[in-house]
């Protein structure tokens, strides 16, 4: 771990001008996995801002439209126990408590969750090439070990998955993702547009900039249906999924559908959800379209279609 | 930078390198090697002890981010002579075998109960409005606290009789 | 003391002590976090310094340049060594690590340098700035691609009796199936580390290590000192699986950056360096080949294996249980091993046996359905009461297999078992059950021990024993307290430190009864000299109740120890019993899986092991033993792989996120049973080992039931949903 210098933020302009004055600098909330990789030297910022005691980011509260605002700071066991978000967005729960372990939900926030970075193999050992890593090196994982990669949206340069089970569920809710730049300018991003395909920068996992600060999550209001997660993994507890689907399928046989372990970012194709009629190997078909995996994981797209034939039966 | 917090009931205060994650402050300044360094990375469970009265990975947090909190680590639950009834579960169920992930796994045990009892769902809750101790809540929810040595069944055995006896 | 016949009654048939299920005595001091394991001996080396190991990124080849300026100069930076100022070390003793010691790299992750630090946080951010290059080397990392180059070696001599050809190509069903299994990884908890420090010429390292006198030997010899400079403590291990037979970088480069700084220096390897750094249990390639009668009975039983290792390295010796677990009067058993240039190979958890067993058991699994002959049937079937290659004057010490089989299949509701596979279904899953035999070779080890009687009547007993969470405090503990006639409150135990007598270690499942007989052995003395000090004739003396007795007169041990007390060391040996017959625990292991319909997810819904090994000298620590080895056992056939990454020449998937072993999830509440026996040719005990017992076998179990759950048989370990999905039909 490179040495950096560490202050504590006390709102989100001030944070994220404190990222912007100083280059290489970095917001730290939970931690849990921007540490792990500073131990490994895949991150090396400067400089800390720990914005983990800013007042009014640490809140769930309804919205005007009858939706819900998540404050940043909202811990991943928080959220999920939150009576609103077990009773109007079930698929929310579902997705954070299949992810990481107790421990860490009890730390990881709702903004450190949609900014993990990738558990592909190759970027964790820095010994090896990884064009996220460090640009212009190449990629190891397309010839290598990539059982657990991107079978889809993947470029030359890189394979890697988004590996948030939290986000593939905001992603099939539809929310938006508040920010705040040091100005004090705000932007709403919508979640399709957050993450990002690796393309030739894969350096950039989602399209925030370096110095704008996530202040909340909002979802919009309830859609009600039956709310379904189905994470596939190789052992029961406590690992990144293989493939998942988060689903929501409504009472007059609508149905939104987003994936995970597929891709660059929480897959979901809207076009693909209008052939749920014809059953949800439709929709697998339609939403893998272009799918190029490589030898070693070839499997995802048989079991998406399998995985989304059990999450909704 | 200096830092501040409490331990065990007892205020410390440290000037540390900011890079020093919690776990080794209270391994390495503070002497309280119970805690355990497994993987350093989030990936084992064996840094868990509970601040603010929730379990975390000690590992994965710097112990500057801890200015004013309460930490409680396996020393803080109880001593040989006088053992916190989970430890002495642990000993009763043959909870553990090498030792080095088990203070993990009693800080862990001990939240679980505490999280179960606030009404936390977990990912085996059929109706994430009843949660309700179940041996099949209890491996969900331990999953974070990995023993190569396998005692799990024991430690389940172990946190079920607390439970029952609580 | 020698054991060379069958044992005969002894004080520890009273089973007062031994054989009930005592908690364990170190269990206040772990539960409590007060328990130390190498890295934590604070109040003994105050101001150590802090040493980070950088590994080779390379696995093959040279140093080509290396530059440490930028290291040496960053804060807190107190020694940077690397092969330009290191010390030369020996490479003669089979124990010894040498490390730094030229330009040439044989592994990834071998030690390039070792930087050393006021601060933990200092050394690890200097070791990343020693700038390294390398001039690579072409190297040998596919096992499949060498398996035909294998050579015969001599710790696995090939076994052909009969006519195997001939008998193999006539027999009425045969079965000709090649099993592969992956490399794993022992992945204990506590990381292999080291602390180190000198005081004058005399140097005492802490360090985890299961084999004190293999430690000692290997610290020693690779630094050139008399072994009486040296002392070594692991008195407290985190697990070891065999990881910690050995020895690595950081006792050696502690001990050299110890003595060059003159103050402590302490180094733990992490979680990442671990997997390519140390050992690792090989890969392998495993032909069956088994001819048979249509009744089952085995008249060819053919086991071919490779497996590969770096120039001098050991072979995985996965077909040696095939030499003696079932009949067949023409047979062919060869071991073969292949050199290849990734990480050095080593002893995991039942070596051999733990990767045969997945081959062979699912083998048999194989014929039991070729032949329409039940799967405990054809086992019981093949039993055999003695070695199959040298005759029925080489009988087994006692072999309860069929009546482990038997139990077992009682207990399981085996009879409830649909003999036809995919066809029993239980909501979406797919539900099958699976048997296999457990075999693990009964080896002993010479062990000392010391034990002393004081005034207040406590004895303690001290020996470089390890206790890596097999329980030796504590049975150590009961069989001394058993030979004395005390309770197990007045008996201390003391372990792994190189200044007492000279132990097994831990390893192979001879710790438990080799150490036990040790302390047996200490203890017979102590018997004679108590007694001869408290003027009884030794022939008739009784200890009981804290007392030594005879003719009708008692003293309390306490007074007779007075106070200089009695102390007494003695050592167990063994002569040739292991040779004369053949010696091995035994089990049944029964599993019941569930394979999830749609997604091919494999989940362990009950399994049951019945063991037979012996006097189980604490069945409360036994069984958890057995819980450890079904459970990693069901994490080889399940998840466990370490994955070669050719072009780089290690395993790429090194941290404990990406080799997933068993988590409280996977694992239901298993069921162990053992036997209620004796084996009087095992020792004085009467004991055999159970820490491996539980791993042979178990994962064909798993796999068997996944193939009656399914119909689906892989033959490719581990058995990942991705290798189902192909063959699994749309739920």
């Amino acid at each position: 771990m490179r040495q950096f210098t560490y202050e504590r933020a006390s709102s989100p302009a001030e944070a994220a001008a404190a990222v912007a004055k100083a280059p290489g600098a970095k917001f730290i909330a939970g931690g849990t996995n921007l540490l792990d990789l500073m131990k490994l030297e895949i991150e090396r910022p400067t400089h800390l801002v720990d914005v983990n005691r800013i007042g009014g980011i640490d809140a769930i509260e309804a919205t005007a439209d009858g939706g819900l605002r998540i404050g940043a700071l909202v811990r991943n066991t928080a959220l999920a126990a939150d009576a609103r978000v077990r009773k109007d967005y079930a698929v929310l729960s579902r997705a954070l408590l299949a992810g990481a372990s107790g421990q860490l939900r009890n730390k990881a926030t709702t903004a450190g969750n949609l900014l993990q970075r990738t558990r592909c193999p190759y970027f964790y050992d820095p010994a090896r090439p990884c064009n996220k890593r460090d640009p212009g090196t190449g990629c190891s994982a397309i010839e290598g070990f990539s059982r657990n990669l991107a079978v889809i949206g993947v470029s030359d340069a890189c394979i890697a998955t988004h590996p948030s089970d939290m986000a593939i569920a905001m992603r099939v809710l539809d929310a938006t993702v508040e920010t705040v730049s040091p100005g004090g300018q705000t932007r709403s991003i919508p979640i399709a547009e957050f993450h990002r395909l690796p393309g030739d920068t894969p350096q950039a996992d989602t399209t925030l900039k370096g110095d704008e600060l996530i202040t909340s999550v909002t979802l919009p209001k309830p859609l009600g249906g039956r709310h379904v997660y189905r994470k596939v993994r190789d052992r029961a507890s406590y690992a990144f999924a293989t493939v998942s689907v988060a689903a929501v399928i409504a009472a007059d046989g609508k149905a939104r559908f987003a994936f995970g372990g597929l891709a660059h970012k929480p897959w979901r194709v809207e076009a693909a959800e209008a052939e749920f009629g014809r059953g949800t190997d439709a929709v697998a078909e339609a939403a893998l379209a272009g799918a190029k995996p490589t030898k070693d994981n070839a499997f995802k797209l048989p079991l998406v279609r399998r995985t989304l034939a059990a999450a909704v039966a | 930078m200096p830092v501040s917090f409490t331990v065990n009931g007892q205020a410390t205060s440290l000037t540390l390198d900011p890079r020093v994650t919690l776990l080794d402050a209270l391994r390495e300044h503070m002497a309280l090697t119970g805690s355990k360094k497994g993987c350093d990375h989030g990936q084992c469970g064996a840094c868990t002890v509970m601040v603010n009265g929730q379990r975390i990975n000690s590992c994965l947090t710097l112990a500057v981010m801890h200015e004013g909190d309460e930490v409680t680590t396996i020393e803080g639950l109880g001593s040989p002579e006088n053992l916190h009834p989970m430890q002495a579960a642990f000993v009763k169920h043959d909870g553990f075998q090498c030792g080095y992930c088990t203070p993990g796994q009693i800080c862990s045990s001990v939240a679980v109960l505490k999280e179960i009892e606030a009404g936390i769902p977990s990912h085996v809750t059929a109706d994430l409005d009843q949660v309700a101790f179940s041996d099949a809540e209890v491996r969900e929810r331990m999953s974070g606290n990995i023993c190569r040595c396998a005692a799990y069944p024991n430690i389940v055995a172990a946190i079920r009789d607390v439970h029952d006896h609580a | 003391m020698e054991f060379t016949q069958a044992a005969g009654p002894n004080p520890l048939d009273a089973g007062r002590v031994v054989t009930k299920p005592i908690d364990r005595i170190d269990g206040p001091l772990k539960v409590s976090g007060r328990a130390p394991y190498a890295y934590e001996y604070h109040q003994d080396f105050p101001n150590a310094a802090y040493g980070f190991v950088l590994g080779s990124s390379v696995p093959k080849g040279r140093i080509a340049s290396l530059d440490t300026k930028a290291a040496e100069a960053m804060p807190g930076v107190l020694l940077v060594l690397t092969h330009a100022n290191t010390p030369k070390m020996s490479d003669e003793g089979e124990h010894n690590a040498p490390q730094l010691q030229g330009a040439e790299i044989k592994q990834y992750e071998q030690a390039v340098a070792f930087v050393v630090a006021e601060t933990f946080e200092q050394a690890r951010a200097a070791a990343r700035a020693v700038k390294v290059t390398y001039t690579e080397a072409k190297g040998a990392y596919d096992l499949a691609a060498v398996q035909d180059k294998g050579e015969p070696v001599k710790s696995a001599p090939d076994s052909t009796v009969g006519d195997f050809d001939k008998a193999f190509s006539a027999a009425p069903v045969t079965v000709d199936v090649t099993y592969t299994t992956p490399d794993q990884s022992h992945a204990m908890m506590e990381p292999h580390a080291s602390v180190a420090k000198w005081d004058g010429d005399k140097l005492t390292v802490y360090t985890a290590n299961q084999m004190i006198h293999w430690a000692h030997d290997g610290i020693a010899g690779t630094l050139g000192i008399p072994k009486t400079k040296v002392r070594v403590q692991s008195a407290y291990v985190g697990g070891g699986f065999g990881s910690k037979l050995f020895i690595y970088s950081d006792p050696i480069l502690a001990a050299v950056a110890a003595q060059k700084l003159g103050r402590p220096v302490k180094v733990a390897l992490t979680r990442p360096q671990i997997f390519n750094h140390t050992n690792h249990r090989p890969a392998t390639i495993q032909r069956i080949r088994l001819g048979a009668g249509p009744d089952g009975r085995i008249t060819a039983m053919g086991h071919d294996t490779v497996s590969g290792n770096q120039e001098g390295g050991e072979v995985e010796n996965a077909a040696d249980q095939t030499k003696l677990l079932y009949a067949g009067e023409n047979r062919l058993i060869r071991t073969r091993l292949s050199e290849l240039d990734l990480p050095k190979g080593g002893a995991m958890r039942a070596p051999g046996e733990a990767v045969g067993l997945l081959a062979l058991e699912c083998a048999m699994d194989e014929l039991a359905e070729k032949t329409g002959v039940d799967p405990v049937e054809l086992r019981i079937r093949n039993d055999i009461q003695y070695d199959p290659e040298k005759g029925p004057s080489r009988s087994f010490s006692s072999r309860h297999l069929v009546e482990c089989l038997r139990t077992g299949a009682e207990r399981f509701g085996w009879s409830k078992r649909a003999a036809k596979p995919g066809t029993v279904r239980d909501g979406q899953w797919l539900v099958g059950m699976g048997v296999a035999s457990g075999f693990r070779g009964n080896l002993v080890m010479p062990s000392g021990a010391r034990v002393k009687l004081d005034r207040e009547g406590v004895v303690t007993v001290e020996t470089q024993m390890t206790d890596i969470g097999t329980g030796s405090y504590t049975i150590l503990g009961q069989v001394a307290a058993e030979m004395m006639g005390l309770p197990i409150e007045k008996v201390r135990v003391k372990l792994g430190d190189s200044d007492f007598p000279l132990s097994s270690g831990s390893g192979g499942s001879w710790g438990a009864n080799s150490a036990s007989a040790g302390v047996f052995a200490a203890c017979e003395a102590l018997r004679d000299a108590v007694a001869q000090k408290a003027g009884f004739n030794t022939k008739d003396v009784t200890f009981a109740d804290g007392n030594v007795a005879s003719g009708g007169r008692s003293r309390s041990l306490a007074e007779v120890a007075g106070p200089d007390g009695v102390t007494v060391e003695a050592k167990a040996e063994f002569g040739d019993l292991t040779k004369k017959f053949a010696q091995a625990s035994f089990a049944g292991h029964f599993c019941e899986v569930g394979v999830d319909a749609h997604t091919g997810e494999i989940r362990v819904r009950r399994m049951l092991s019945v063991c037979s090994a012996g006097r189980i000298i604490n069945p409360k620590t036994s069984r958890n033993q057995c819980l450890g080895g079904m459970t990693m056992g069901i994490g080889a056939a399940l998840m466990e792989e370490q994955v070669v990454d050719e072009r780089f020449g290690g395993f790429i998937n090194h941290d404990l996120a990406e080799y997933v072993v068993p988590v409280h999830a996977d694992i239901p509440d298993l069921d162990v049973v053992f036997l209620d026996e004796t084996d009087d040719k095992s020792s004085w005990i009467k004991a055999k080992g159970v820490g491996e017992l539980g791993i042979c076998g178990v994962g064909a179990a798993v796999a068997n039931a996944v193939y009656n759950a399914t119909g689906i048989r892989i033959r490719d370990y581990p058995l990942t949903l991705d290798k189902l999905l192909p063959r699994l039909p749309t739920a």
